[in-house]
């Protein structure tokens, strides 16, 4: 049974509020200590001093489009991309061809995560059959098929009876709903957000009354049934204050937000470049300072990229014509240590929290803790390296990144999966 | 001043003094159109493309004219005649269009940002002649020149814009010359045709006509496009011209000077009655004479010559 020992990084594991500099020990896959380990002699040691050392990111929310459309990413590049980002455990939509929506295309997803050999990747169940909004699907299989959610991502649950029983039905498996809030009669015929910029550009716009319809009626939902409700990729300020409201009801919703909904706003678009076209779209400079100010005050739960990959041929057309979906994988930890961290909006635990803790708890997940026992999924962050996003030295197959070119600060140097090293502070 | 654009995207980037240079340059031009030989070797050795995704008669014919005017080589490529048609992408009908070795594309598509698009992939020049809702310079050119032809001045002077001020993107191109240029722009229509934001174009909003035409010194009437409307927006094309269409009782209590502009082509009996389109405060055809001029304008500029170099001989 190999051991591992990481040592003299500054250690920060929000679940157990620990922040301090510290040697981590796995053994068997497991976190065996964390502490002063001066003696220890392991099979392999990484020396992290002037590194973070935190447990592994968890992003919940990816499109890692297999099985499908394997032409623009596979589970194997979207898990290379993730462990380049720092993530060693995704969870993937089930927007997919066909649609994860029984017990053996969930399985299919986890057993190509585990040929890949990278990251963790959970599979998360189409909320109906085929996404088409009308039957639930099979949620109990999926369950089997290890879906740690459901969620119809992508094509909102229109019928408001459906999403009652799905929140009812999902409530035996505790759980989460995911629920992509868009009213598509509101945003039918956008293509960004709806608003003064879209006026000026002849663009189609999504209301911020699309999302903001359906966060209301979910969350009213959720607290009828009792169910776990996660909405996904909040985006309005709107949104944002139901969630707050929500919270401080005693309802049990959580929400996430994305690097770009957290850095862009739709003044972007004015360079009509497709890379900025996703859904929900970017909003104004006030959602974009509602959004931080719901990391801040623990309104918004989690941190997520919504990678969405894109072949080249498909995003360098019109905007109009091109289709919704950026990636980030490999982005969202550099621009949001350089966007929140270093311009002093969150210090690294509260920013680690996002990425950790909190995301398992969410999808009910034992991870995101350096706890002794617990799998050792850890992350090594080099918080001061500065460097330049580069599209083309992305592991994955997609190159459609809005952060192209940025420099940011902070990335991720080292991770570790069960114990395995997928990425060593060396291999800088 | 130097004009250093080499694409005319919109009228949103321009200064009030490029525009005004357009616009002088355009007074030069519109003599050569009273000639008996109409033609002049200004563009020689110059390949235009009209590259039109829409249907177009009089936006595509004007360009057309006007680059041949200026002696230029024309190649019109639409819709049915691309290789659109057969799965080709905007980017590499562009590419494959300067290979052959052109000078000015003048593209209508509709998509907002294609032209944008094009100006990014080709060396050529891009002169946009409609993207989708976005923008159409040339007819906002064409009418702000035909607004200081017939007024001597366009700042000061109060105009309405009339119709479904959303979906058209002359309006949008109009307003913004027009506000850069100094005059008072009042948008007028149906509520649910009038964008929530418009006012931070720096324009005014009236839903009762009636209430405004004392005021107004210029009447731009837009087309009801009823094949762009998915909804209802309003009730019927009746009660759109009860309420805003220009008929002769509205003509009574407007100035005895207004000038009555649509930007073709027209629905009578419906944003405007055939009295007042044919009528003497009626200016429709001199728009579309003056979009001679203002063309030929735009492909001189575009090409890389200076305003005050112009002679026409």
């Amino acid at each position: 049974m190999s051991t591992l020992l990481i040592k003299g990084g500054r250690v920060i594991c929000p679940a157990q509020d620990m922040d301090r500099t510290a040697d981590v020990l796995a053994d068997d896959g497991k976190i065996a200590e964390v502490g002063k380990l001066g003696g220890v002699k392991a099979d392999r040691t990484i020396d992290a001093k002037g590194l973070l050392v935190t447990p592994g990111l968890i992003d919940i929310h990816v499109h890692l489009r297999e099985p499908g459309y394997e032409e623009e990413e596979t589970i194997a590049s979207g898990a290379a991309a993730a462990i380049a980002g720092g993530f060693t455990t995704v969870c993937c939509m089930p927007n997919t061809e066909p649609p994860i929506d029984s017990e053996a295309s969930a399985e299919f997803v986890v057993l190509q995560g585990k040929r890949a050999g990278l990251c963790n990747v959970y599979p998360i169940g189409a909320i109906t059959t085929g996404r088409r909004g009308a039957e639930l699907s099979e949620i109990g299989s999926l369950r089997r098929g290890r879906a740690v959610a459901f969620s119809d991502d992508g094509d909102c649950v229109m019928n408001a009876d459906v999403m009652r029983s799905a929140l009812q039905y999902a409530r035996m498996f505790d759980k989460p709903i995911i629920d992509h809030c868009e009213d598509k009669n509101l945003s039918s015929g956008g293509v960004m957000h709806g608003g003064y910029v879209s006026m000026v550009l002849g663009l189609g716009g999504i209301p911020a009354a699309s999302e903001d319809v359906i966060v209301s009626r979910d969350i009213i939902l959720a607290e009828m049934t009792g169910s776990l409700l996660h909405i996904a990729h909040v985006s309005t300020a709107g949104a944002v204050e139901m969630v707050r409201v929500a919270k401080a009801k005693g309802i049990s919703v959580t929400a996430e937000a994305t690097a770009h909904h957290l850095v862009l706003t739709d003044e972007c678009i004015r360079t009509f470049d497709p890379n900025f076209k996703m859904n929900p779209p970017l909003r104004t400079a006030e959602d974009v300072e509602a959004l931080r100010r719901g990391l801040l005050d623990g309104t918004i739960d989690a941190i997520v990229s919504d990678h969405a990959p894109h072949s080249i041929e498909k995003k360098q057309v019109e905007f109009s014509f091109a289709p919704f979906g950026v990636i980030g994988l490999e982005s969202t930890l550099g621009v949001l240590a350089t966007e929140l961290v270093a311009d002093g909006l969150l210090d690294w635990p509260q920013f680690i929290r996002l990425m950790t803790v909190n995301p398992a708890r969410i999808m009910r997940l034992p991870k995101g803790t350096l706890c002794p026992g617990a799998d050792a999924d850890i992350t090594i962050i080099d918080p001061e390296k500065e460097w330049v996003i580069d599209v083309d030295e992305f592991k994955s197959k997609a190159r459609n990144c809005p952060f192209n070119g940025r420099k940011v600060k902070g990335k991720a140097v080292g991770a570790i999966v069960r114990g395995d090293v997928k990425m060593s502070p060396r291999d800088r | 001043m130097r004009w250093i654009r080499k694409h005319l995207l919109g009228l949103e980037e321009l200064s009030a003094e490029e525009i005004t240079a357009i616009l002088d340059t355009a007074d030069a031009f519109s003599e050569v159109s009273r000639r008996p030989r109409k033609k002049v070797p200004t563009l020689q050795g110059k390949v235009v493309v009209n590259l039109f995704f829409e249907p177009s008669t009089r936006t595509r014919t004007s360009f057309g004219l006007a680059a041949r005017r200026m002696s230029a080589d024309v190649i019109d490529i639409t819709r049915a005649m691309s290789s659109i048609q057969k799965g080709e992408t905007l980017i590499d009908t562009a590419r494959n269009i300067e290979a052959m070795g052109i000078d000015i594309v003048v593209i209508r598509h509709s998509a907002p940002g294609a032209p944008h698009l094009l100006a990014k992939v080709m060396d050529a020049s891009i002169v946009n002649a409609g993207d989708g809702c976005h923008e159409h310079p040339t007819q906002a050119l064409l009418d702000i020149y035909t607004i200081r032809q017939k007024k001597g001045r366009v700042e000061g002077l109060t105009v309405a814009i009339v119709g479904d001020i959303g979906h058209s993107r002359a309006a949008r191109s109009t307003i913004w010359g027009l506000k850069k240029l100094g005059a008072r722009v009042i948008v007028v229509g149906p509520s649910t045709l009038i964008p929530k934001h418009i006012t931070r174009m720096g324009v005014e909003v009236c839903y009762h006509f009636d209430d405004i035409l004392h005021e107004l010194d210029v009447i731009n009437l837009l087309r009801v496009q009823r094949e762009r409307l998915e909804s209802s927006p309003f009730p019927s094309t009746r009660e759109y011209a009860r309420l805003f269409g220009m008929n002769t009782a509205r003509m009574a209590k407007s100035k005895d000077d207004v000038m009555i502009m649509a930007p073709g082509p027209i629905n009578r009996g419906v944003e405007i009655t055939p009295d007042v389109a044919d009528g003497k405060h009626s200016v429709i055809l001199e728009q579309v004479t003056n979009g001679l001029a203002v063309r030929m304008a735009v492909l001189y500029l575009v090409s890389g010559k200076q305003p005050d170099k112009l002679k026409v001989r």
